[in-house]
């Protein structure tokens, strides 16, 4: 279960099939992380309208919380345990995600033991103007687990 | 009257194939009743979130619900509306099984004017042992104009 040390988040994002299969990839500023999903026409849900899968944009979010999470733990060193994983998240959806590229970035609000607490925005031309927000719990190992 | 459940029925996939995410993920539609649909995740090793363990990525999981909802809400409609996810809530209640196909069943159990209420599970072969359960609202809005059946059956066949 354990990543082997040394890797890096962008390198751990690379092993994930399903963000593979999404084509999302991980740009990183410092210590922050952006997630970019860059538009594909699999994405789409509504191909009237069209927008982007509401679930896409969920996923994407769920990813940039937990590889927030991840480049936090190694930070501290104690990363590398195991993997966060969702406990429970709400999702509001704000805008309709047209058929461009989607960023999304993560702010841990808490980052207990046990438990950390995060919001994601995603957002495509304006951060000021996300498209959708996340709110989730997640949970989060020590090494001494 | 051709209602929208009339649709999911005759198309005999939700429509799911002129989704192109829906199409991606390869779900099929078990059953749709209405207020009420089944969907169907096929197991893929493309679909994992932690390769060392082979579970389903919890995102893969989040739209299978967020699709099986909007099914439901569909359903429920007795003519044709703008259907807006406003929010999706998630609990994940246990780690999927590596290897099984999800199912994912959901119950628009009220609607209003303008608003949906949706509520559905996730499981692998027991709806009371779920994987997930979620919980979502939608915003409807009245069409103009309802489609016309030769509008409907078009759309269908794309």
């Amino acid at each position: 279960m354990s990543d082997e040390p040394g890797l890096t988040p962008a390198d751990i994002l690379q092993a994930i099939p399903y963000a593979r299969f999404l084509g999302v990839r991980a740009e990183f500023a410092g210590d922050e992380v952006t997630l970019v999903l860059p538009y594909s026409e699999h994405l789409i849900g509504n191909p009237t309208v069209p927008a982007i899968h509401g679930g896409v944009l969920g996923a994407l979010m769920e990813m940039t919380a937990i590889a927030q999470l991840s480049m936090a733990q190694s930070a501290d060193g104690k990363g590398g345990a195991r993997r966060p994983r969702p406990i429970d998240i709400t999702v509001e959806y704000l805008r309709s995600a047209r058929p461009v590229d989607t960023f999304a970035r993560a702010q841990l609000r808490r980052v207990g033991r046990r438990i950390a607490n995060v919001s994601v925005e995603a957002w495509q031309d304006a951060r000021a103007a996300p498209v959708a927000t996340l709110h989730g719990h997640f949970k989060v190992f020590s090494e001494s687990e | 009257m051709v209602r929208p459940i009339d649709m999911i029925s005759r198309s005999g996939d939700a429509g799911l194939h002129i989704s192109p995410q829906a199409k991606a993920l390869k779900l099929e539609l078990v059953s749709v009743s209405p207020s009420e649909a089944i969907i169907k995740l096929p197991y893929r090793l493309e679909l994992v979130g932690e390769p060392d363990s082979g579970i389903l990525a919890g995102g893969a999981v989040t739209t299978l619900l967020d699709h099986v909802c909007g099914q439901a809400v569909w359903a429920a409609l007795d003519e044709f509306m703008s259907i807006v996810t406003l929010d999706l809530r998630i609990d994940y209640t246990r780690p999927a099984k590596p290897g099984l196909d999800l199912f994912a069943h959901a119950h628009c159990y009220k609607l209003t004017r303008s608003v949906a209420f949706v509520r559905a599970a996730a499981y692998e072969t027991d709806r009371s042992d779920p994987v997930s359960t979620a919980q979502a609202a939608f915003m409807l809005t009245r069409l103009q104009i309802q489609p016309t059946p030769d509008q409907i059956r078009a759309a269908v066949s794309r």
